[in-house]
């Protein structure tokens, strides 16, 4: 966590954000699929500011080697920023951070994807973060279910995930940049909405055993809207795709 | 960047075609393919632009920060152009430090930028032998359908001409836009069975014997060259690439700006 001290007014006396959101409120999200020509599968998040490609093959032959399963496929993930996506250029290449939320993410992932269907194989999903601001995983990982969907893998179900945090001891969701420059706690949380499991879950920071179960719960609601969104996302690409056939 | 097989008959069939004078997708052999470009792209660089050359889809974002100067060249600024042939854009792409083929077209595409002093890097001094201007260009390929050098290329031009210098984040003084020359555009020709193409896609680029890129000035002069893979040209065959591709550049400088 940001932690710092600072004199910014995160909730004025209305009960607003910088921004002007609610604190239960999410930054606006525009999901796109099948935005790549050459990946099996592909998705464009936007989320406020984040800007998330993210694309996958598969279900492939499975390198390297030693890591097939004979008795399913691996999920393989590789979430990374673009060296411009930040306020100081980021060095290419994979750091300590972008491999633990690779792994975390891939974890989730496997959670709804059928994996025993493709003994041997691997499934791999590129995220890529084009340009980042607070809540980048969380993007990530929303842009990769639904890239796995559109790349036609068979899935119990989407993963929304979201971050709740808190600023100036309120409980808010999906922090900015600004805000999480300054947060006291930060939960990314994502969930199977069909069966209200949780896939992902992090914490750091400060919070109350109290202010936690308000997190959770707000962050369950906020995951079935992003859900939605996914949905909505994966009908228009179908629904273009039925236009044509039509012709 | 062939590691891939193609069908005897797909590559029969490319070739005839080539001879006839079309091509698989119906353009001309010195045709280019849709360019766009969308400058700004990225909120976070200092200059960006993404370019869709055909189903090349690439990324390019400028970042640019204050540090000391090469000990040969103590008033100039400093350039650094990066390619990133990510494991997303193909399926033969593999993640890890840049490859040969990733560190040629960024050497290409640095030379046009660098030979015809498209940036100002005197301008990029803040004060000799100490502070310059450090510029990272980085690309990112994020749809790989052939022709990298080109649309890198174009992808820079833009992305250096849409920067704006952060000196005063940096307490350098007020921003100022990229102090850029010229545009230097380069044009990709390879040579298939004795046919040339320009602006090959990577099907073409498959079957391809040699490949040539030319990177000329608006006044007409050649600023950087690369003949590459392993087959030859003769010379007439390099004369009549240069000359087409000063008249493609032309047309490539327009959608640039």
């Amino acid at each position: 966590m940001g932690g710092m001290e600072t004199d910014i007014k995160f909730i004025d006396e209305n009960g607003l954000r910088i921004d002007g959101r609610k604190p239960d409120q999410l930054r606006p999200i525009k999901i796109e699929a099948g935005v790549l020509n050459n990946a099996d599968g592909s998705a464009y998040v936007e989320m406020g500011k984040n800007k998330v490609l993210a694309a996958v093959y598969g279900p492939r032959e499975c390198h390297p080697r030693h890591l097939q399963n004979p008795a399913k496929a691996i999920i393989q993930c590789k979430y990374n920023m673009m060296s411009f996506s930040v306020g100081d250029r980021k060095r290419p290449g994979p750091d300590r951070r972008s491999v633990e939320i690779s792994k975390i993410i891939a974890e989730a992932l496997d959670n709804v994807v059928f994996t025993e269907n493709f003994p041997r194989a691997s499934i791999d999903v590129y995220i890529e973060i084009l340009q980042a601001n607070a809540g980048t995983r969380c993007a990530g990982l929303t842009a990769a279910a639904v890239a796995l969907a559109d790349a036609g893998i068979p899935m119990k179900d989407l993963v929304p995930a979201i971050a709740v945090g808190k600023v100036a001891d309120t409980v808010v969701l999906d922090l900015d940049k600004e805000e999480d420059n300054f947060g006291q706690a930060d939960v990314p949380m994502a969930i199977v909405p069909r069966t209200g499991e949780i896939v992902l879950l992090q914490m750091d920071g400060h919070l109350t055993t109290e202010e936690f179960d308000q997190a959770m719960e707000i962050g369950m609601k906020a995951c079935m809207e992003v859900y939605e969104i996914q949905k909505d996302a994966l009908k228009r690409r179908y629904a273009v795709d039925a236009a044509i056939e039509e012709e | 960047m062939g590691r891939e097989v193609m069908a005897e008959i797909k590559k029969n069939h490319i070739n005839k075609m080539l001879a006839q004078g079309k091509r698989m997708d119906g353009r001309g052999l010195e045709e280019f393919r849709p360019l766009s470009i969308e400058i700004n792209y990225i909120g976070t660089a200092e200059g960006s632009a993404r370019v869709k050359l055909g189903k090349t889809d690439i990324i390019v974002g400028i970042k640019m920060s204050v540090g000391t100067p090469f000990a040969d060249t103590p008033d100039k600024g400093v350039l650094t152009t990066n390619v990133e042939l990510i494991p997303m854009a193909a399926h033969f792409f593999e993640s890890g430090p840049p490859g040969a083929d990733a560190i040629e077209i960024a050497r290409v595409v640095d030379h046009g930028i660098r030979e015809s002093q498209m940036v100002d890097l005197k301008a990029l001094c803040i004060s000799p032998g100490e502070a310059v201007w450090i510029n990272f260009m980085d690309i990112y390929v994020v749809d790989f359908d052939g022709n990298l050098f080109d649309a890198c290329n174009i992808g820079v031009n833009a992305a250096l001409r849409s920067t704006i210098v952060p000196a005063a984040k940096h307490g350098k003084g007020e921003d100022f836009p990229m102090p850029v020359t010229c545009s230097p555009v380069s044009c990709t020709a390879v040579l298939i069975d004795g046919n040339i193409a320009f602006d090959p896609t990577l099907e073409e680029e498959m079957v391809a014997n040699a490949r040539l890129t030319v990177t000329t000035d608006e006044s007409g002069d050649i600023r950087a060259m690369q003949k590459g893979l392993h087959g030859s040209f003769s010379s007439e065959q390099i004369k009549y690439i240069i000359d087409t591709s000063l008249a493609l550049s032309k047309d490539v400088r327009d959608i640039i700006g």
